[in-house]
């Protein structure tokens, strides 16, 4: 296990949720659930975050903002979507603005679903998310070894 | 004590201090976390914050900002290897400066609003806990006897054989008080909190990411240890005993802002600033005043 699974920042954005998923991401960090005890900071900075958690649908006035929050964060990086609504929209998914779950703007890695979803399940799939970020991680260092073969090959 | 000494505690500095920073920022963080009846990370865990944040993909707003924050480095490593090699204490004082100067540059030349905001109070901040740093100087001078044979370097206030902290009990009280404003503990983490994240988004740190955030990270970690230092040079009689009793106060101390932090809301730039120049004129002052009357 490498340093990048054992301190996964996350970047947290309400898309357009009822605050029912917001409060279970932020009783993770109370003292009954401790996110922190696996290194994960709940960190405000894009630039600095490595899982990107998303709850509520995307709509049509956010999506850029989605977008742009993803574009800011650096390689490797996960998203993972929290709640029903960010996996499909939910409840809301036939409204006018609506687009649907967060995979109709981003790559989302991890579908965590629930109305709302429990902390428990939230943990569990930043877990999943972590193996996904280790995996991201081992694909990017190949690639760098790669390039840096072809470059002393020619 | 010889020229070859110093050189080799200014060594020792720059190659242990981070080791101790590291653990020293862990155990800051499993304090604080018991405080708040949560487990919390491992005590390795700012080392992995560090080794992770350097695999990350290289990314920043504009190359300047990455030699900015490589200066601020520098110099807190230049300024802390100066400190444990006995070199005179304001020079120490102007290059530690210079250091937290370049790391407000490195906020300021991104045009992030939320870096701008937070290099302004990082001066604000720095205003509040300069008089005492320059005050603390001084006192040590007339301490070790002003003008007949004072002296500045910090070798001689080590070896003057009269610890400095009961003529100058004031100075020490005061430098405790802008330590937590050093050390970015609340009540006067203005500029970049350690626990509140999204506080204007780090503030400071908000364009940095990987591997200059991963510098400004063991920068941290120098400065702190060269910090405590400066608290234990108030217990240097020139003796092993010194020595041993001012990394028990350092240690002490550190706990004591771990508390601070804790226990303490945010407070306000302008309550920042008059506390602290207040702080400085009556204990820094008063104390001055003292040494000058004795002398």
């Amino acid at each position: 296990m490498s340093c990048t699974s054992k301190s996964p920042w996350i970047l947290h954005y309400d898309a357009s949720s009822c605050n029912g998923c917001d409060i279970e991401v932020l009783a993770c960090l109370t003292p009954i659930y401790d996110a922190e005890r696996f290194g994960v900071i709940n960190t405000g900075d894009p630039k600095q975050a490595d899982i990107f958690l998303i709850t509520g649908a995307v709509n049509d006035q956010n999506k850029e903002v989605v977008r742009q929050l993803y574009d800011q964060m650096p390689e490797p990086k996960v998203v993972v979507a929290v709640g029903i609504c960010a996996c499909s929209g939910g409840i809301f998914r036939d409204c006018y603005n609506i687009l649907g779950g967060a995979d109709k703007v981003i790559p989302v890695d991890v579908y965590v679903p629930g109305c709302a979803a429990r902390p428990e399940s939230i943990i569990d799939g930043i877990v999943k998310g972590v193996a996904v970020l280790e995996e991201k991680r081992a694909k990017m260092e190949g690639e760098k070894r790669c390039s840096r073969s072809r470059g002393s090959r020619s | 004590m010889s020229n070859w000494t110093l050189l080799l505690f200014a060594v020792i500095f720059v190659a242990l201090a981070p080791v101790a920073g590291c653990i020293l920022a862990g155990i800051d963080r499993k304090i604080s976390a018991r405080m708040q009846g949560r487990q919390g990370p491992p005590v390795m865990q700012p080392l992995y914050d560090v080794r992770k944040l350097l695999a990350k993909e290289r990314r920043t707003s504009n190359r300047v900002q990455d030699f900015y924050v490589a200066c601020y480095l520098f110099w807190i490593v230049v300024t802390g290897a100066m400190f444990f090699a006995g070199m005179d204490l304001l020079l120490i004082v102007f290059t530690l400066t210079l250091g937290e100067t370049f790391l407000v540059l490195a906020a300021y030349c991104s045009g992030s609003p939320f870096a701008q905001v937070g290099a302004q109070r990082e001066i604000y901040v720095a205003m509040a806990y300069e008089p005492m740093i320059l005050i603390m100087a001084v006192a040590y001078y007339l301490f070790t006897g002003g003008e007949d044979g004072g002296s500045f370097a910090v070798r001689d206030i080590a070896g003057f054989g009269d610890m400095a902290i009961l003529p100058m009990l004031g100075i020490f009280l005061g430098f405790l008080f802008i330590l937590t404003m050093k050390l970015r503990k609340s009540p006067f983490d203005l500029s970049m909190s350690h626990h509140a994240h999204q506080d204007i988004v780090r503030g400071v740190a908000t364009e940095f990411s990987g591997r200059t955030y991963a510098m400004m990270e063991v920068s941290h970690w120098y400065e702190n240890i060269m910090l405590l230092g400066m608290v234990a040079l108030f217990f240097q009689n020139g003796e092993w005993t010194g020595v041993v009793i001012g990394a028990v106060v350092a240690v002490l101390a550190y706990i004591l802002e771990i508390w601070i932090d804790n226990g303490f809301a945010r407070m306000k730039w302008q309550t920042a600033l008059k506390s602290g120049w207040i702080v400085s004129l009556v204990l820094g002052m008063g104390n001055i005043i003292a040494l000058l009357v004795i002398a």
